[in-house]
């Protein structure tokens, strides 16, 4: 176990120092490009490189990265332009509102896929089966916005039951849980419809095995073949991707927060991005990259806690 | 007569496919006694799988019991409800299946596993279900119980899977046992220990068993009574003596008649393989099923109408299902006459081997420590001639498929030479090889159905190989196709299908003629029988030999069955942990002295025939872990003749006899060859 445990951070340092790199590389590769974002397109060039060399981008760039890399492992992301504030506290405020959104998603991910999963898949091409897999395919194929939108349509539009943004201001009479439920939703059911045809097939997979013939013939009622020795087997596959889903209710539900105006972490890289906020767009790449590696051990994890077989 | 304890009364099973429903069971009645072994054997596709789970109510979703009544206990299964099924499922009938480590719930203790049976059948607590469980794994000689319970099933060979699944099956005491193919897949050594285990415990448990099989030697060391089916018929059924001593129908006299035995050798006595092969049943025709590809069909009475399976006269319990059952000759197994081919005669070797050693070392990874390398050859010096057979045999783990790899350039040596007609190839993988060595040296693997390319035709397989070893124009391509298709006797029409649309015999067909591509001077193949169906068999074989006769070429024979062996070999290995035990012609090694682990293979050997006696020896333990090589002896750890400290210490000396024999053993061949005469008999 504490082989793999530093097996596993060695690779997390080893990931994390690569994409840093490249990520600090690709936006500060040319030293006049980082002055002319900062300044804009009105400054002239005396401008640009005063502040060029003001601020030491005209030395080499391996130089500037370890400097860089100095001042992280001190703590210091740097100044976000866009949001007039230090990176460290702007990331915190959007991961952490990011991060009520996905767990709420992923509680309801995990026990709705695999109870549809495995009951679709305990019996293949049954009603159930199909009603299910239907569901499941119509729900990964519709685009998350015009989930959100004919969502918000419904309960906010037609039936005035929920509020149509979720900014988590307490605002304008909605609570924030009632602001949560329409992303939440979204997310849950764009989601699961993928999770859930994962777990089925793995499920139908595992009831052709000669191991559940052998627990059918020992007599054992239809629950306990499901329960004892048809689930564990059939999530071993599935684990990892569901652990993976970890990594797109983080980083990847840019779409729906720009949907709700949720002040999400996703949002938060968008607008980075387009505003060229390089300090943010950095430091959002290291958090994203590194909640990627360990959601990839946690998934290594689980896969060794499941199967016996790759445990020696 | 008493009451039968399973009873099929004219039993249809039908399938649903696409193409509408198909007979898998056309019209079957048996009886089994309490405490009686039925033995089912026939080809695959006969329907002898079907019957067993037909019995359990297994069939899917697509099988049903068209007609007929099956009766257990005096009850009607093809109608119990679901509640009373699931109590006599495991209770009173339970199952052992083919393959025990596909059968066994890999993320479950196999102790877990066992405990199941007894809480839900018997409302045991864990305590009691688990006492019950340690005793049942005692009973079927697990040493160790204790350890065994927490172990997973991974964590155990093939043969102590197969003796959980027994004792999983008989932890309930059942009435009715269900083997099917239970040692099918093991090593023959482990499939001896495995069916002595049968014997015994179905003494002591009086358990009723239906044994399928289609290996006609293990049926007769189990069972009572033997049924044979046919394309989802009981053709013949009787005694087991009767059975094997005057077969009455002509697909059992067929079946006899390929099957390979430890007597048999390919200039004194060949197999003859049945003609044709096995249709599908959808176009059955009226009559017999077998007429089509009978010796003795008589039209005008053998396809006008339903053949019953009737008594024969003067043989009480034995029953055939042939209008001519009792106007056929009397039978005995044929011996043909021999074929013009010349005896072997030592000539210069062609493919020789020189303290050839294979060591594996593992990657190491990034992070990870060096870990011991795997010898799997070791100093293993082999010869074989120009239109000879050279047979490698030992049970699995011994080194021969790394040897096939080696030879065939899959895999380098590591140490010592190889040499194909005066060339070093050991050192050569098969990219560092011109067209002219490539040429020289082809395989035939064992599985024909994962060697072939499921997209391409079977031409452009072949041609394929043509060209590339060949080389030439596309059109003469063609015509080459069409010439080795008739040599391994295929029709050249077979040139446009694709590998889903041919039977495994004729799979494994086209895999030969792709290997004859390039007129090659050897040919390494490794368990090329091995998956196939007795009759089918007997027809590769067959081809085999006779492509050697015809070609001269040099035929390596990779096996694990002795009797295939001792029928188509000229010189024979007997290989043990990477190391060559026994080496020389074949009627050296299959006489005394044996190398005891020779003599051990032999034993294990099922014989077809009921009478068989002699003294057995059964291996105990399993072969250790190539990393864990005993300093001494290799086999010393289950050698039944070892004979003190030094066969664990030092290394076992070559002792040189007749012939160019060679037996790798502490004990002089003049003391072995007196240990065995006293059990070899005549």
């Amino acid at each position: 176990m504490a082989r793999f445990a530093a097996k596993h951070c060695a690779f997390l340092l080893l990931t994390l120092s690569v994409v840093s790199f490249l990520v600090f590389a690709l936006n500060e590769f040319s030293p006049g490009a980082v002055a002319r974002k900062e300044l804009g397109a009105y400054a002239t060039q005396e401008q640009v490189e005063l502040l060029t060399r003001q601020l030491g981008l005209d030395r080499p760039l391996l130089v500037r990265y370890a400097d860089y890399v100095g001042k992280v492992a001190r703590g210091d992301l740097g100044y976000s332009a866009r949001f007039k504030a230090p990176v460290t506290g702007v990331i915190w405020k959007h991961l952490r509102n990011t991060g009520l959104l996905a767990a709420l998603a992923f509680a309801c991910i995990v026990p709705f896929s695999m109870l549809l999963g495995i009951a679709a898949g305990m019996r293949e091409s049954s009603r159930l089966d199909r009603a299910i897999l239907i569901f499941s395919t119509v729900m990964a194929s519709i685009p998350e916005f015009a989930l959100g939108v004919f969502l918000a349509s419904v309960f906010v539009v037609w039936l005035g039951w929920l509020p149509g943004t979720a900014t988590l201001v307490a605002g304008g009479g909605w609570s924030v849980g009632a602001q949560l439920v329409l992303p939440v939703a979204v997310v849950v059911l764009f989601d699961s419809g993928y999770v859930i045809s994962m777990i089925r097939a793995s499920m139908v997979e595992v009831m052709q095995r000669p191991y559940i013939r052998t627990a059918v013939l020992k007599g054992l009622p239809f629950r306990a073949v499901i329960l004892r020795h048809a689930v564990r087997n059939a999530m071993i596959t599935p684990i990892t991707v569901i652990l993976l889903q970890i990594n797109y209710l983080v980083a990847g539900v840019v779409v729906v927060e720009t949907v709700f105006a949720y002040p999400g972490f996703g949002r938060m890289m968008l607008e980075a991005a387009l505003f060229k906020d390089i300090a943010l767009v950095e430091a959002g790449a290291l958090v994203a990259v590194s909640l990627a590696v360990v959601t990839n051990i946690l998934g290594d994890a689980a896969y060794m806690l499941l199967d016996p077989r790759i445990r020696a | 007569m008493t009451d039968a304890l399973l009873e099929l009364q004219d039993v249809a099973i039908t399938y649903a496919t696409r193409g509408g429903e198909v007979e898998a069971i056309r019209r079957l009645s048996l009886r089994l006694e309490p405490d009686e072994a039925l033995g089912l054997v026939g080809e695959s596709g006969c329907g002898k799988s079907t019957v067993a789970l037909s019995i359990v109510r297994y069939l899917g979703r697509t099988g049903r019991i068209a007609r007929g009544r099956i009766l257990f206990e005096g009850r009607d299964l093809a109608t119990v409800g679901d509640a009373e099924l699931r109590a006599l499922r495991g209770r009173r009938i339970a199952m052992v299946y083919q393959d025990p480590m596909a059968s066994l719930n890999p993320v479950m203790t196999v102790g877990r596993q066992l405990m199941e049976v007894p809480m839900i059948h018997d409302g045991a607590g864990a305590d009691a279900a688990r006492r019950r469980a340690l005793a049942m794994l005692g009973e079927v000689k697990l040493s160790d119980p204790e350890a065994v319970m927490d172990r997973y099933p991974h964590q155990l060979s093939g043969g102590q899977q197969q003796r959980i699944v027994i004792a999983m099956a008989l932890i309930a005491e059942p009435a009715l046992l269900i083997m099917d193919e239970p040692t099918t897949g093991l090593d023959v050594t482990v499939e001896a220990a495995v069916l002595d285990l049968v014997r015994e415990l179905r003494r002591r448990h009086r358990s009723a068993i239906v044994f399928i099989s289609h290996n006609l030697g293990t049926v007769a060391r189990v069972c009572d009574r033997i049924g044979v089916m046919y394309r989802g018929e009981l053709v013949e059924d009787g005694p087991v003596r009767r059975i094997f001593s005057d077969p009455r129908h002509p697909y059992t006299r067929g079946l006899l008649d390929c099957l390979p035995t430890l007597g048999r050798d390919k200039r004194h006595a060949p197999l003859v393989p049945i003609p044709g092969h096995l249709e599908s049943s959808s176009s059955r025709p009226s009559g017999c099923g077998f007429a089509a590809r009978c010796v003795h069909v008589e039209p005008a009475r053998c396809t006008v109408g339903p053949i019953p399976l009737a008594p024969i006269d003067g043989d009480a319990g034995h029953r055939a299902a042939c209008v001519r059952a009792a106007e056929l000759p009397v039978w005995s197994r044929r011996r043909a006459e021999a074929p013009a081919a010349g005896a072997a005669v030592a000539s210069t070797a062609l493919v020789a081997t020189e303290h050839l050693g294979k060591l594996y070392r593992p990657r190491r990874g990034l992070f990870g420590r060096r870990r011991p390398g795997v010898r799997a050859l070791s100093d293993v010096d082999l010869a074989a001639g120009r239109r000879q057979t050279l047979a490698i045999v030992g049970e699995s783990g011994c080194g021969k498929s790394t040897l096939a790899k080696v030879l065939a350039g899959i895999e380098v040596a590591s140490e010592g030479r190889v040499s194909l007609d005066g060339v070093e190839i050991g050192g050569l993988g098969i990219d560092a090889r011109d067209r002219r060595l490539k040429r020289k040296l082809q395989m035939v693997f064992q599985n024909p159905d994962s060697t072939l390319n499921p997209s391409h035709t079977v031409g452009y397989a072949i041609g394929r190989a043509l060209r590339r070893l060949r080389g030439g124009a596309p059109a003469d391509a063609a015509a080459g196709v069409a010439r080795l298709l008739e040599v391994v006797k295929l029709s050249p029409a077979m040139a446009g299908r694709r590998p889903r649309q041919l039977s495994g015999g004729e799979k494994q067909r086209v895999a030969i003629a792709r290997a004859l591509a390039g007129d090659p001077d050897v040919i390494v193949a490794d368990e090329p029988v091995s998956a196939l169906d007795v009759s089918v068999q007997a027809a590769i074989v067959n081809l085999l030999a006779e492509l050697q006769a015809a070609r001269g070429t040099t035929l390596i024979f990779i096996s694990h069955d002795l009797a295939v062996v001792r029928y188509l070999a000229d010189h024979v290995a007997v290989m043990y942990l990477g190391a060559v035990a026994e080496f020389g012609p074949v009627e050296r090694v299959f006489a005394p002295p044996w190398h005891p682990y020779t003599e051990a293979l032999l034993s294990a050997v099922p014989v077809p025939d009921p009478d068989a006696v002699g003294g057995r020896i059964v291996l105990e333990g399993a072969v250790p872990r190539a990393t864990e090589r005993p300093r001494g002896c290799p086999f010393a750890t289950r050698c039944p003749r070892k004979v003190g400290a030094v066969c664990d210490d030092t290394p076992p000396p070559v002792q040189r006899l007749a012939d160019g024999h060679r037996l790798v053993c502490h004990i002089p061949a003049a003391e072995l060859q007196r240990l065995q005469r006293m059990i070899a008999g005549p």
